[in-house]
């Protein structure tokens, strides 16, 4: 698998990481090898296989249908939340306008 | 007086109990020990009134006559990858600079709860991605360990959980917290000469502990000996109805049924893990460990597990796809840094923020997942990585019809110097060669010292079992500490 510098700037973007043009180059050769080392995968015969979801059966629980089953992951508690907001005003987030 | 940080979290928890030093003393002791020691960079934030407030609370408990917690009266070191309540938490990663979590990680209040302190948090490769503590952004641990070549040349610790194994290692704590997604407990813990278990997947609640690999990662301890881990492991393992994976069983009385007899019992030898290029020190190391398991009273047998060279491929598939999942919440809005260019809007912040808070080996592996659950690619990467999982899983399944425990080396070779391995990332992913199978499977398996290579460097002997047969795998480990007789201990040259 050879990844080109068009290849890593799509994934950058998708992933939401800005690159610059050297960290495109560098990067290149660097996710080309690694992706060429895991396609040996590619030998092993699955044909029938089950792709795992689950490492230990398990199963899904439901919790109580109330408000605030369990108070450290339930509401009310919208300042303590945003004690570590980057920039927070009147109770909410703030980001850059999204709409001109 | 014996110094007290030569103590092991028995001998403490014992000591406390007796009267024969106060709790207060001992935190006390490790507090100066870590204040000493910040040449190994292995803690990011001491907290020593947090350990003395735990001290103080034991000690007035047994004054006043109550019965003692488990943990009362032990000061631990907490990995930085567990959220603890108001002590600043990042993960080693500069994304997440400055956050001070509101709330507490399941497995430390567990501690807490248990009477155990915290000395600090403890440093770490970034986001637990890493072998060499070398990924951290708060720059490398230093093992404790140095090669007997006069050379000095300072040692990787291992990692990720890299800060535990040299605190613990060091005497800085007698036990501290590590998490594994593919060994990050066991390696580090083999090459600095300590025990270190990860349980069965589920056993310890993910919940407050900060996200890598959800369906492989497992919060686990690092201590000096077997009965150490056991004792450690009991209280932090548990039911929690905050993981949506975690195991609604009791936690079995791990240390009070430690048993280092192994009558009855088959050891498993797996044909695979005999590499190419494995130094003959480990060969020698892991032959010898067959001859302990046998003496103990164990079967020898040999098994094998065919697709093991698969491991390492599928785990890093199968990783890096859940932290892009995971990571993707790091965007500068709720919380950890924001970078904001001029002018710049929703989307430029997400990406130039992401772009200077992750480091370098965090955004491989976060493209790397990006790349393999892309549209066109998801199939051929993220299902068949998947599939081999199931196919690994089956090997083992397979070789518990013939075997209780299987005996492995822990990782392909004793500490590195840092900086040897970083320039190649896929020489580096190989140290895991060992670990990452009985990750995938979710199963509970843990490194023990078996003695010192050439160089005077630790070597360790992995022992795997099955699904929530935490004793089986305790037990085994304890039969070879019995017979090792490892005592070696770095120099204190900090």
């Amino acid at each position: 698998m050879s990844v080109d510098t068009r290849t890593v700037k799509k994934i950058a973007s998708l992933a939401r990481i800005a690159i610059t043009e050297e960290d495109a180059a560098r990067l290149a050769p660097e996710l080309g090898n690694i992706l060429h080392w895991i396609e040996q995968l590619g030998e092993v015969d699955t044909a029938g296989v089950e792709p795992m979801t689950a490492v230990i059966p398990n199963t899904l629980r439901l919790r109580d249908d109330v408000i605030d089953a369990d108070p450290l992951t339930g509401g009310g508690i919208r300042d303590k939340l945003m004690t570590n907001a980057p920039q927070a005003e009147h109770g909410f987030f703030t980001v850059p306008k999204v709409i001109e | 007086m014996t110094d007290l940080t030569d103590l092991g979290i028995a001998a403490i928890r014992d000591g406390v109990r007796a009267g024969d030093f106060s709790a207060r003393e001992v935190a006390t002791a490790f507090n100066a020990r870590v204040a000493g020691a910040k040449t190994l960079n292995a803690f990011l934030v001491e907290t020593p009134e947090h350990a003395l407030a735990a001290a103080d609370e034991a000690d007035r408990a047994r004054a006043a006559g109550e019965a003692p917690k488990p943990l009362a009266g032990v000061p631990i070191g907490m990995k930085d990858l567990f959220c603890t309540n108001g002590v600043a938490t990042t993960a080693a990663s500069e994304i997440l600079a400055g956050f001070v979590p509101p709330y507490e990680s399941t497995v430390s209040q567990n501690l807490w709860d248990a009477g155990a302190g915290m000395l600090g948090k403890l440093n770490m490769d970034q986001f637990a991605m890493g072998s060499s503590n070398e990924t951290s952004a708060f720059g490398n641990v230093i093992s404790p360990w140095r090669r007997k070549d006069g050379g000095n040349a300072p040692l990787a610790p291992g990692g990720s959980s890299g800060g535990s194994s040299a605190a613990v290692a060091a005497r800085l704590c007698p036990g501290a917290t590590g998490t594994d997604t593919g060994g990050s407990i066991r390696q580090p813990a083999a090459f600095t000469g300590i025990s270190g278990i990860k349980p069965t997947y589920g056993r310890c609640s993910r919940w407050g502990t900060i996200a890598f690999a959800s369906s492989l990662d497992q919060a686990g301890p690092m201590a000096r000996d077997v009965r150490d881990c056991a004792i450690m492991l009991e209280a932090m393992a548990g039911f929690d109805a905050k993981d949506a994976t975690s195991l609604q069983l009791d936690v079995p009385r791990w240390e009070a049924r430690l048993s280092s007899d192994l009558k009855g019992k088959r050891v498993g030898i797996p044909k695979e893990y005999r590499v190419d290029g494995m130094p003959a020190e480990i060969e020698t190391l892991w032959q010898q460990g067959v001859d302990w398991l046998r003496d103990a009273g164990a079967e020898i047998v040999e098994v094998s597990l065919p697709h093991t060279r698969y491991a390492l491929p599928a785990y890093y598939i199968i990783a890096p796809a859940e932290a892009s999942s995971n990571l993707a919440r790091y965007d500068g809005v709720r919380y950890g840094l924001r970078d904001l260019p001029e002018g710049a809007g929703l989307q430029d912040m997400y990406a130039a923020t992401r772009a200077d808070g992750f480091g370098a080996e965090v955004k491989r592996r976060i493209m790397i997942g990006t790349y393999v659950l892309s549209a066109g690619f998801y199939d051929a990467y993220y299902t068949q990585a998947q599939k081999v999982r199931t196919l690994i899983a089956r090997d083992f399944e397979q070789a518990w019809e013939r075997c209780d425990v299987l005996l492995t080396p822990t990782a392909p070779s004793a500490a590195f110097a840092l900086g040897e391995k970083s320039a190649d990332p896929i020489a580096m992913y190989l140290n895991d060669v060992f670990t990452v199978p009985s990750s995938l499977a979710g199963l509970p398996a843990m490194s023990v010292p078996g003695g010192l290579d050439g160089a005077g460097l630790p070597l360790g002997l992995q022992i795997i079992g099955k699904p929530l047969d935490e004793q089986g795998v305790l037990n085994a480990g304890l039969a070879i500490e019995e017979r090792a007789g490892f005592a070696a201990r770095p120099e204190g040259w900090w």
